[in-house]
């Protein structure tokens, strides 16, 4: 695939690095002319320097072939003009834009950005899971935030554990897609049996979330 | 009408000042309170103080009720952020943006926020004055030249 990341901060740096090391396609454009030279020793013909809200630069960058644009700055404003941009422009397929205050999720589906990443919601959610266990945690939103990825660490008290998934009153748009045991990732069936501290990822449709953050949720006396 | 201005920059001064006067019921969103100078000691509108992205910060402004919203930072990204969340979540029904970058301008204004676009105006103002002629029309500066166009 061919990933234009716009901002080379640390995220985009090592989103860069990460994906090269995939074998993809990346081009890592930043504007700032020192970081660009830095990055440049190291990564080579790699970096380009520019501004990815120019359409300028990102026909250069040949936005027009790319399969994902992720824009990865440290400004919101900025994230969300250049995925429109490689949106409306470029035709890119799918726009991945980071937000950094996590408020700014919902303006950004309600625009047309495919993903978002919040950092600080993931951040956040990690916090509170410590707190109250069984939360599901969203990984991501598709199609505008209609439907969620989301993850579910099991706890010991979970009222699944032994279940088989068949037996599991799941919600009608709601899919059980994948277990992480053990740093293993199993395809479940309907005769998996669920087990303390798997990582449950589940496609749901937004409004289903709460229903199926009730079945996997331990007894809760509030 | 009422009027919310992001930004107390020159302009954005000068905007609220002048819509103040003729009437209009106009608040100020405005980030760093020593740009408020600005406003000299006459301005009748009211003056919010915070960040323009922010949906709370707007809703105080009364974006909710306001009829024109106008974007006048610094900067184009951000004004045209804040045009889309007063069109797309607050539906105000006219919404204004200064965009810099003719491109970028010309690029949403087809999308239906009413950009201006500084540069391409004086530019074509200049090109005028240096040939003796009289000035055109500001709608026709406000869209980009076959020239510039790559």
């Amino acid at each position: 695939m061919y990933i234009i990341i716009v901002g080379a901060g640390n995220v985009g740096y090592y989103l860069a690095k990460t994906l090269l090391n995939a074998g993809h396609e990346v081009l890592l454009i930043e504007r700032d002319k020192r970081r660009c030279a830095l990055l440049s020793d190291e990564l080579g013909e790699v970096v380009m320097r520019g501004r990815g809200d120019e359409i300028r630069i990102m026909r250069e960058a040949g936005a027009d072939r790319a399969d994902i644009v992720v824009a990865c700055t440290g400004d919101d404003e900025d994230n969300l003009i250049i995925s429109q941009i490689a949106k409306w422009y470029f035709n890119v397929p799918r726009t991945v834009a980071r937000i950094n205050d996590p408020r700014n999720e919902g303006i950004f589906q309600q625009l047309g950005i495919d993903a978002t990443v919040s950092s600080t919601n993931i951040i956040y959610h990690l916090i509170e899971q410590e707190l109250e266990t069984g939360e599901v945690i969203p990984l991501a939103a598709l199609k505008r935030g209609n439907i969620e990825i989301v993850d579910v660490e099991l706890t010991t008290r979970s009222p699944v554990i032994g279940k088989r998934i068949s037996d599991l009153p799941l919600p009608p748009n709601a899919l059980i897609v994948c277990i992480i045991r053990q740093d293993n990732a199993i395809l479940p069936h309907a005769d998996t049996v669920l087990e303390p501290h798997d990582s449950v990822i589940a496609l749901v449709s937004a409004q289903d979330e709460r229903l199926l953050r009730r079945v996997f949720a331990e007894e809760q006396s509030e | 009408m009422r009027i919310v201005i992001l930004g107390c920059g020159r302009t954005g001064a000068a905007l609220a000042r002048l819509m103040a006067a003729e009437g209009h019921k106009v608040t100020l969103i405005e980030w760093n309170s020593d740009s408020l100078e600005r406003l000299g000691g006459k301005f009748s509108g009211a003056v919010i103080t915070g960040n323009g992205l922010d949906e709370d910060v707007l809703k105080k402004a009364g974006i909710e009720q306001a009829d024109l919203f106008v974007a006048l930072t610094e900067g184009d990204n951000r004004n045209l952020m804040a045009a889309q969340i007063a069109r797309e979540r607050f539906r105000v029904p006219k919404v204004i943006a200064k965009v810099n970058d003719p491109i970028r301008a010309e690029a949403y204004r087809e999308r239906g926020i009413y950009t201006i676009c500084y540069s391409l105006i004086g530019s074509a103002m200049i090109r005028d004055l240096a040939y003796d002629r009289p000035f055109g029309s500001i709608e026709e500066y406000n869209t980009v030249p076959p020239a510039l166009k790559d």
